[in-house]
């Protein structure tokens, strides 16, 4: 079973996708910000995290600079998920070394068959 | 005392003075040369040994009418603020260096006005001058009781007349530049003056409290002399009027006498100084008479009977008490008064001499070919000897003329001449009309009646002897008389010359300025005196000139007299001031004038133009067009100071709009973050809407409470959407003043408590405990109810939100003072960090470190409540350096107040 992080701060957003998630066989954990999921990485080890941007404390660009800091999670697909979608704020976020950058508001299923593309 | 002795002290003193002199001459930039008080008691020197000796002598004699000379000048000298100022301007601008050059110059620069100025000057002066040196022969007799040697070569006071000849020729020469300040000479003056009035008051407040017992004890003692009530009234009308003219007579003497112009006006370093010497000149004057009258009382108390003359009675009385330090101390006072007068008049004079009789009639011809060097020594040694020989001849004249005369007489006289420029002189700076032929006609008709009326019967000596000139007229035509011309009887000698001299001399300068236009030259330096303030900074653009000449014929004529370096400084400065290429070579009519007043300083007015004249071709130009071409320059003056006024608008305008545009450069800085954060805001929530109904849409065997949960965040989120655009269109409202405040008369208690009873379930649901001091209280104020509602509401809601989770606590207050009502709302939750707290105010400001989850809101709250609180004419801010939470205030204005305004 593949393992899956949610990192968002907005509750419902968070809530779609652990659902989907679950429904496609996969092992949700879920952060509300940026402290919280480098926390639940110290423990875990997913294959993908999804991540929001915007989030108080440690935003999303953030916590992938720790991410990409730490040997044990170099086999970690990572996605961003924003509201932002102006191409400088999409270029930083590949630049950091994010393996896709999805624009808010998007499709879940369309998602959901990235992921799958990105762990195969 | 004995003669060695005296002349011994004599010469120690004139060394201290030669010392004075040298020394500020070295230090002429320091502050103790160049001060306002120098340059007053400098103007003191009007003050001669006629002030120290003879009005006690006409006190004594005929009362109080030696006041009128020093009335005369504390009168006019108020208005020296404007007259003077003026005078000084134009004399600055022009390197005037006499009152010579100032008369001649302002009409058309008259080679033969400025002669017959100097004629006047000396005429008048000389003989004063030798009145100053008979004062110190005199005394010097009476201290030393000696008798005047009728050979001169024995008599003590030719050498100490060659001693001060010398050092006046020594030390007013010590420029060629005659325009140049004589820092050493002034100084000396300054110290002369303030000698001598101490001097004056010692004699004073000795004879006044240690001879006599106080003012009273003389006045109980004279009142029974006999003659004393006659001596001392001023009698009627006639003369009152005998009064007026002597006052008239000494106003103008005060701006006239050249060393009073000398100092005044020549020597004056700085405008300013002017307003020290208003009040401190008149000062010293009120002084100086304050023991006039006891002195001579008390002479003549002391000496009735015994014919002593009474101009000495200062040196007379220590000297009858055989007081020999108070009776030198007096000889030096009378002596430093006649030294001052005797030195500036003679460099004033010989000044006038060299620049405006000798170089232009004489030995101009001399110096054009010359070189730098000989034409300064020749101009100097003029000068030199110019103030030695008038020294001299004055000497001369006291010896063959003037023994007997009394002290009063002969300087009246020499005012009365001086008087004689008075009408050319105002006229000059205040009447655009007034030309050289009137002023010539002027002066020469005054001073032909005075010459009548004065001068021949004091000269032939018929004053004091009957005489039929006098007493029957010439030829024994009564109309005729020199005292009572054309029957005017009740004036003495001296108002009556002064009444018909002046009055024939004005009559006759405006009929012949009015009935003969001037020419050309006259009416430019007209404009350029009477409008001297229009001009001050470019005075070469005023004047007119048309012709060809070319700069290096000028420049060899300047070499000439300022040598090669001045010569190219010089050139520089000038193409510097009007911006002109150094590689033109005709001369415009500004560098006419400027080499003019380059020139002046070294040979006079007349003379600079003779030698600029004669290296250029002048055409003639006609009245009208000098008229016109001045009116040109006003106009270009004016459009000059628009043009600078409208470039300075210009320059205020485009920082105005720089700084305008650095404004919208923010705005729209600020307007890009402001709509990301909209989009990023309007997008979580559709993001949420989206994924929720997706799934709805996909998955069709969700569980029905799952189902439920998703259709439930689809209308929460869809809400907090649709608060986020009302937010957003207030704001925007309040922003655009779009949004209207509707103010009316409420109860702010009652308010806040109905906003806490609309969240009490809120309140309940956090277990948060609140507390409203005052709520029983009424205090009125003056707000939009609704929009205060919305305020507090926010401000409440926060304060559940931020509260300590357990055992929250939040604590309102309400305070009130003459100005403003102020509302505290508290809770002890997250403290506002200081950099935080005004940016907490800021539209959709989220703290990135605030280490709590995101709260729910749309970060517009604090935003839209600054603006209704702002809109309501009262502050928001959160209270720092608060430690056990955040405290939020508002505060409105006061009821009362807002009432009462």
């Amino acid at each position: 079973m593949k393992k899956i992080l949610i990192v968002d701060d907005e509750p419902n957003i968070v809530m779609a996708l652990e659902y989907t998630f679950k429904k496609n066989n996969f092992e949700v954990f879920i952060a509300r910000d940026g402290q919280e999921a480098l926390d639940i990485l110290k423990i875990q080890l997913p294959d993908v995290i999804i991540l929001d941007v915007m989030m108080p404390m440690v935003d999303g660009f953030a916590t992938l600079e720790q991410i990409k800091k730490d040997e044990r999670l170099r086999h970690c697909k990572v996605i961003f998920l924003s509201a932002k979608n102006k191409e400088k704020d999409i270029e930083k976020g590949l630049s950091l070394g994010a393996n896709l950058y999805v624009v808010k508001p998007f499709s879940v299923k369309k998602l959901v068959e990235q992921v799958h593309e990105l762990i195969q | 005392m004995n003669s060695i002795g005296l002349l011994l002290i004599l010469v120690l003193y004139l060394s201290i003075l030669f010392y004075i002199a040298y020394w500020s001459e070295k230090r002429s930039h320091s502050k103790w040369t160049n001060n306002p008080y120098i340059y007053s008691f400098s103007l003191a020197v009007y003050c001669t040994a006629w002030t120290y000796y003879g009005s006690i002598g006409v006190a004594a004699d005929s009362g109080l009418s030696y006041l009128p000379i020093y009335l005369g000048p504390i009168l006019i000298i108020p208005t020296w603020m404007i007259i003077l100022k003026k005078i000084i301007r134009i004399s600055r601008v022009n390197k005037i260096s006499s009152i010579a050059d100032f008369i001649s110059l302002r009409y058309g620069n008259s080679r033969f006005l400025g002669a017959l100025v100097t004629m006047i000057c000396i005429f008048g002066i000389l003989p004063y001058i030798s009145l100053q040196l008979k004062s110190i022969s005199d005394t010097f007799h009476i201290v030393t009781k000696t008798q005047a040697s009728s050979n001169i070569f024995t008599d003590t006071t030719t050498y100490v007349c060659l001693a001060l000849a010398l050092f006046a020729s020594y030390y007013g020469t010590k420029y060629v530049d005659a325009s140049e300040k004589r820092r050493g000479i002034v100084t000396a003056v300054a110290m002369e003056s303030i000698l001598k009035l101490v001097f004056f008051l010692i004699v004073g407040i000795y004879v006044t409290y240690f001879v006599f017992d106080g003012f009273d004890d003389i006045y109980q003692k004279a009142a029974i002399l006999k003659d004393f009530g006659k001596k001392n009234t001023i009698g009627g009308i006639t003369n009152g009027i005998n009064w007026f003219f002597l006052c008239i007579l000494s106003m103008f003497a005060i701006f006239l006498l050249p060393r009073q112009f000398h100092t005044a006006i020549v020597e004056n370093n700085k405008e300013s100084h002017i307003r020290t010497a208003i009040w401190l000149f008149p000062l010293y004057l009120l002084l100086f008479n304050l023991f006039v009258f006891p002195i001579a009382w008390g002479g003549n108390i002391l000496f009735e009977g015994k014919g002593n003359n009474s101009d000495t009675y200062s040196l007379l009385i220590p000297q009858f008490f055989d007081n020999n330090v108070l009776t030198v101390m007096v000889f030096l006072g009378g002596f430093s008064a006649a030294i001052s007068m005797i030195i500036v008049s003679s460099i004033a004079l010989a000044t006038m001499l060299s620049n405006n009789l000798l170089i232009p009639y004489g030995f101009i011809g001399s110096l054009e070919n010359s070189s730098q060097e000989k034409n300064n020594k020749r101009i100097v040694n003029s000068r030199k000897i110019g103030i030695f020989s008038l020294i001299i001849l004055a000497y001369a004249i006291y010896r063959l003329f003037i023994l007997d005369y009394s002290l009063v007489s002969i300087g009246l006289v020499a005012f009365v001449v001086i008087a004689q420029l008075a009408p050319s002189f105002f006229g000059a700076i205040f009447w655009r009309r007034g030309s050289k032929n009137g002023a010539i006609t002027g002066v020469i008709l005054g001073f032909a009646v005075c010459f009548y009326t004065l001068l021949i019967p004091y000269a032939t000596g018929m004053t004091n002897s009957v005489s039929l000139f006098v007493t029957e007229g010439p030829w024994g035509i009564s109309l005729l008389k020199p005292f009572q011309l054309f029957g005017l009887d009740y004036l003495e000698p001296i108002p009556h010359a002064v009444f018909w001299s002046l009055l024939i001399n004005i009559m006759s300068y405006a009929a012949v300025s009015v009935s003969f236009k001037g020419n050309y030259r006259e009416r430019n330096y007209a404009e350029m005196f009477v409008d001297i303030d229009k001009y001050i900074t470019n005075h070469e653009n005023a004047f007119v000139w048309k012709g060809t000449a070319y700069i290096s014929d000028i420049q060899k004529v300047l070499q000439r007299f300022l040598g090669e370096e001045r010569t190219k400084r010089a050139l520089t400065i000038f193409n510097l001031k009007y911006n002109i290429d150094k590689n033109i070579t005709t001369a415009d009519a500004r560098f006419i004038k400027f080499a003019e007043n380059l020139l002046t300083g070294h040979i006079g007015t007349a003379s600079a133009k003779i030698l600029i004249s004669s290296v250029v071709k002048e055409d003639k130009i006609s009245l009208p067009e000098v008229l016109r071409i001045l009116e040109e320059s006003k106009e270009n003056i004016i459009i000059n100071k628009k043009l600078t006024d409208t470039s300075n608008e210009l320059k205020k305008i485009s920082e105005q709009l720089k700084n305008a545009n650095q404004e919208l450069v923010n705005k729209d800085i600020q307007k890009d973050e402001f709509l990301d954060t909209v989009t990023h805001e309007l997008r979580t929530p559709i993001t949420a809407i989206r994924a929720a109904t997706e799934i709805l849409h996909d998955d069709e065997d969700i569980p029905e409470e799952l189902r439920k949960q998703f259709l439930q965040n689809i209308i929460s989120e869809s809400d907090r959407l649709n608060r986020l655009i009302d937010k957003i269109l207030d704001l925007e409202k309040f922003e655009t003043g779009k949004q209207k405040i509707y103010l009316s008369k409420n109860d702010i208690t009652k308010t806040i408590k109905n906003t806490i009873d609309s969240l009490n379930q809120l309140i309940k649901n956090k277990n948060i405990s609140i507390e409203f001091a005052d709520s029983n209280k009424v205090i009125k104020a003056f707000y939009d109810e609704e929009r205060i509602v919305q305020v507090i509401h926010n401000l409440v809601s926060n304060a559940i939100k931020f509260c300590s989770e357990t055992n929250g606590k939040i604590a309102i207050s309400i305070f009130e003072n003459e100005t403003n009502i102020e509302v505290k709302i508290h809770n002890n939750g997250k403290v506002v960090k200081e950099e935080d707290a005004e940016a907490i105010f800021d539209k959709f400001y989220q703290s990135r470190n605030q280490n709590i989850k995101k709260p729910t809101g749309s970060g517009l709250g604090l935003a839209i409540c600054k603006q209704i609180i702002e809109h309501h004419k009262g502050n928001i801010w959160s209270e720092s350096n608060v430690t056990d939470g955040a405290t939020f205030i508002f505060t409105l204005p006061n009821y009362n107040t807002t009432e009462n305004s």
